[in-house]
């Protein structure tokens, strides 16, 4: 009698409940096309490089010093690389205990953790402890063993923005818990209330679900929107009032498009206001090397800062880190040559102004040139991108559409983004992958095409939506340019 | 009547912590919740509270008592307790040199092969030194500086590379190009084809195990099988999943054998306490125990799995660390294939990883997992988790493809890279073969031979007034002993128990990766430290 293990009904159900859209279905599709032949731009996910984006030279230097060690004892290393360069790559190698190729402390190196210090340090006007700052590979990895940490059960609810970034609700489904969603006010540039927090907990708690932590993605992913400083006092006040452990997710922090609303790190604000809550809020913070201008998301490069956390769980905390034994060392090399830039008057300083202020020059620009295009679109509406790397329009379907979606077992918005692939090679996510209110309809895109192929790809974009349209609500229909 | 208040505020507030940790039903506040209340709740829990509903300020919500207590319950003894101690001695000794009766911390505890100053692979860095700074590929200088099949190779690897844009996630499942190689590297090695479409790179070898104890744990009714003695991130991520480790037993008399009748009495047992036995774990190389399997015992476990229907998950890290000459390396895949099962007869899971070998490189985390034998409905779910964290770092792929498929006779660079790898596996066997003889010299330890991986696994009989000592200071005798050996030459060891061992045996694991030149000197401490242990607790 031979049983089978590992059949599809026997798989833990919390796997099997989880979904991540970012590479789901339509990246599915999409990649199958691609084999097919067919261009496609992949705009589903936050991956810089992919779409042309250069790295930046310094970092890269220093890391392939660090790599291949034998080069920094050869004469002729100078002629290859700057001196700045040769003079990082020795002290972050005088960090580790044998290189890159020894396990680090299980936190990370520490001269690069204190580094990171430094920079919030600096960054916040507070200093910031090393022991309580753990690289991670890459924020995600952070975000799930926070969460896996604070997720018993079912009946543990974890508040999360709708839209949100769907690591979340992945991460959450795969360890058990519940999420308890609070929607953003797209009608308000996707700003937070206050209020729509109070219902949300209430509701879970109604329900029996213990709320014990608040996800904020700030600048925020799908959605862009920088949070103000009295908003992210408002958010800190309830985590306070509401006993909730507040989760940081500052990856974002610097792709910031407007001036109005600079980012400002919740730790900050925070401190700013003084004890009781400076003192007893736990926050988590998370960063990364990924977005930014670095955009280095291959590296999986990491970090979250605990603030007010106990130390017994903290230890916790540590003894799960311990398990995997340490983060990969090359993206802590880059986690310091991100907090700790070439400075005015170093060699590479020119070189890393220009490449690191061109990267955000140009997103700043893409962000309106898509937002624009959007709105030129009469059924299409589009929240500027204050921040992140994301496009989020809510695309209004007429009920043929919809009808013709559920017709096709479909989902409105897959339909829509599958036909859009499939007539221009786009390949957007959903929103019905980051979650969005009833019977409302988005799609989400990045920023990061490069910015000459900005205007064929909006072109391409209308041409389709004035096709879709017309074939789904006749010929009353038009764009206005 | 001022508990009262503050019980009936509690209700409407709820506390998030104390209410959940004492099971306590929530009082719903489904009509509202007002700043009025708010500044009544927190009037009120103001006021000193001597029941357990404490108030809401004085139990945030990230404490011991409130963390999951899959978290509590796992533990991780390689970088534990020991290691803890070591580090403050060791900032003492920077402190205050001379403080102890050594010079330096010999961290013996963990297969951290560079830490000690075993040096990389040249051709290997060479290929991801080019490949993190490609733009100087085009340079004359680089010529100068780096071997032409190095360059060869990282052109090679970034054509595969869409955009040859190493910053960019890949795929979930890893690049392509470098699944590839690795596929055609495993053929090579096995003699049976490997289809990149089973391979998923991870950044080492653990995630993967992490991922595999996910997918196959629902509940605590779900056991894995592990041996006894484990490498303890198999107990951790059991414990972590929420499922229940089932052990099996080596036998240490036969050289940490592992018989099928002991596979079938613990399964037997298992089922009888109602747990549904999911997976074989095994370690070959064995770790910390150093035996590798003989041919016909592994087709004996092939066999065992797929009569009982359980996957078969075998950690081939170790697969490039074998001295002796009459054991050789089979994975586990080319072993049920040359019996004759194919990819539709038996899910096995192979994990490999670039940590070990003669590569060492624990730093980069890079390593994979060949998954055969999964439905496609079952594939798509490993494919799904493995795409939340989008992907595995690049420079780690790329280290795994190049282990997998390393210089070959005739490369401009096969000389040296094959010098300095036989250097390392030749003076591993040496190290090997001194410490074992060294601790089989000590009064009441025995040491089995290490066949392969990178450690030693001696045991050690204590007297009595020794198991006393420790049990008076709540520690293992295992434990104390380590910590006694610590203190007096700074060599970290792991105690047995962190692994498993036969209730009553008490061990310690000691890597074999000190330099050679210092392996003498930890011979000799270790021998005069258990000389005067044993002097001072013997019967």
């Amino acid at each position: 009698m031979s049983r089978k293990a590992l059949d599809y009904d026997q798989l833990n159900e919390n796997v099997k409940k989880a979904q991540y859209a970012v590479r789901g279905e339509l990246y599915l599709r999409a990649s199958e096309l691609q084999k097919e032949g067919k261009k496609i731009i992949f705009t589903n996910v936050g991956n810089p490089h992919a779409l042309g984006q250069k790295p930046l030279t310094f970092p890269r230097q220093v890391v392939a010093l660090c790599q291949a060690p034998f080069l920094l004892d050869d004469p002729n290393v100078g002629l290859l690389f700057p001196a700045d360069a040769i003079a990082k790559a020795k002290l972050y190698l005088s960090y580790t205990s044998g290189g890159l190729g020894a396990y680090s402390d299980s936190r990370g190196l520490p001269g690069i953790r204190k580094e990171v210090a430094e920079f919030i340090g600096r960054r916040d006007g507070y200093p910031s402890n090393p022991e309580l700052i753990y690289l991670t590979d890459g924020a995600s990895k952070g975000v799930m063993q926070i969460l896996q940490t604070i997720i018993r059960g079912n009946g543990d609810g974890i508040l999360v923005p709708v839209p949100q970034y769907p690591l979340y609700s992945a991460a959450i489904s795969l360890f058990g818990g519940s999420l308890v969603p609070y929607y953003l006010e797209e009608n308000a540039n996707w700003g937070l209330d206050i209020n729509n927090l109070r219902q949300s907990v209430a509701e879970a708690r109604s329900k029996g679900i213990t709320v014990r932590a608040m996800v904020i993605i700030n600048p925020g992913n799908p959605t862009g929107q920088c949070l103000s400083v009295d908003n992210l006092k408002e958010i800190l006040r309830f985590c306070y009032q509401e006993n909730l452990v507040l989760l940081g997710d500052e990856v974002y922090q610097q792709n910031v498009y407007q001036d109005e609303r600079p980012f400002i790190s919740s730790r900050k604000v925070m401190l700013d206001m003084g004890p009781p809550i400076s003192k007893e809020l736990q926050l988590i913070s998370f960063h990364t090397v990924s977005k930014g201008f670095l955009g280095e998301c291959g590296q999986r490069g990491g970090y979250f800062e605990m603030t007010n956390i106990p130390p017994e769980s903290v230890e916790e905390i540590y003894k799960v880190a311990s398990i995997s034994l340490s983060p990969n060392v090359p993206g802590m090399i880059f986690m310091g040559c991100m907090v700790s830039p070439p400075k005015p008057g170093d060699i590479s300083y020119d070189q890393f102004i220009r490449e690191s202020t061109g990267i955000l020059e140009s997103l700043r620009k893409r962000a309106h040139m898509m937002t624009d295009g959007f709105n030129s679109c009469k059924n299409v509406v589009c929240n500027f991108t204050e921040g992140a790397m994301y496009s989020f329009p809510q695309v209004k379907l007429p009920p043929k559409a919809i009808e013709a979606a559920k017709q096709a077992g479909k989902v409105p918005d897959v339909f829509y983004c599958l036909k859009l692939l499939e007539a221009t090679g786009i390949s957007t996510v959903p929103g019905s992958g980051f979650g969005q209110k009833e019977g409302v309809f988005h799609l989400r895109t990045t920023i990061l095409p490069a910015e000459e192929d900005m205007p064929a790809i909006m072109e391409s974009f209308k041409k389709f939506n004035d096709a879709f349209m017309n074939q789904y609500e006749g010929n009353s229909w038009y764009s206005r340019m | 009547m001022r508990r009262l208040i503050a019980q009936t505020t509690k209700s409407l507030i709820t506390n998030a912590t104390t209410t959940s940790r004492l099971n306590l039903p929530h009082q719903p506040s489904s009509h509202y919740y007002n700043n009025n209340i708010s500044r009544l709740a927190r009037f009120l829990t103001s006021l000193p509270s001597n029941t357990s509903m404490a108030s809401d300020k004085s139990t945030p919500p990230l404490t011991v008592d409130s963390i999951n207590p899959k978290v509590l319950k796992c533990e991780y003894a390689v970088r534990g307790e020991i290691v803890s101690l070591a580090q403050n001695l060791q900032q003492d000794l920077q402190a205050n040199p001379g403080s102890h009766p050594f010079e330096e911390i010999l961290y013996c505890n963990i297969g951290n092969p560079q830490s000690l100053g075993q040096q990389p692979i040249t051709f290997f860095r060479e290929v991801l030194a080019l490949c993190d700074h490609p733009s100087i590929l085009d340079k004359s200088e680089t010529q100068g500086l780096f071997s032409a099949d190095s360059i060869e190779r990282a052109w090679q690897i970034l054509d595969q590379i869409p955009g040859s844009a190493t910053g960019a996630y890949s795929h979930s499942q890893g690049v392509k190009g470098l699944r590839d190689t690795i596929a055609a590297g495993i053929e090579a090695r096995d003699g049976f084809p490997a289809d990149p479409n089973d391979i998923f790179l991870t950044d080492g070898a653990s995630p993967g195990v992490h991922m595999m104890m996910q997918l196959l744990i629902r509940s605590e009714n779900d056991g894995i099988f592990c041996p006894i003695p484990q490498y303890p991130l198999y107990s951790a991520s059991i414990a972590l999943h929420g499922g229940t480790l089932v052990p099996y037993y080596l036998d240490e008399a036969t050289g940490w054998g592992l018989e099928i009748s002991e596979l079938k009495k613990q399964l037997e047992t298992a089922r009888q306490k109602g747990i549904t036995v999911r997976a074989l774990a095994v370690i070959n190389p064995g770790n910390p125990t150093g035996q590798v399997l003989a041919e016909e015992n592994q087709r004996e476990i092939v066999e065992f799995c797929k009569k009982e229907g359980l996957v078969l998950l075998a950690d081939e890290v170790y697969q490039e660390n074998v001295y002796v000459p009459e054991k050789q390396f089979h994975s586990f895949k080319k072993v049920a294939r040359s019996m004759g099962y194919g990819d539709k007869d038996i899910p096995l899971v192979s994990f490999q990883s670039v940590s070990k070998g003669y590569y060492g490189e624990c730093g980069k985390r890079g390593g994979y997992m060949e998954v055969t034998g999964f439905s496609p409905e079952v594939r798509e779910q490993i494919y799904k988790v493995a795409s939340v964290n989008l992907c595995s770092n690049i420079s780690g792929q790329i280290l795994a493809s190049l282990v997998m498929s390393p210089p070959k006779v005739g490369d401009e660079s096969y000389e040296s890279y094959f010098a300095e790898k036989d250097g390392i596996l030749q003076s591993l066997a040496r190290r090997a073969k001194i410490l074992e003889d060294g601790l089989n010299k000590l009064e009441g330890v025995t040491c089995n031979k290490a066949e392969g991986a990178m450690y030693l696994f001696p045991r050690i009989r204590l007297p009595n007034k020794a198991i006393k000592e420790a049990e008076s200071l709540k520690k293992a005798p295992d434990a104390y002993y380590a910590a006694r050996l610590l203190n007096a030459t700074g060599i970290v060891v792991v105690p047995g128990s962190g692994f498993g061992q036969v209730p009553g045996t008490w061990h310690f694991r000691c890597t074999i990766l000190p330099q050679e030149e210092k392996i003498p000197a930890i011979v000799s401490r270790l021998t005069e430290f258990h000389q005067k242990f044993m002097d001072e607790f013997r019967d």
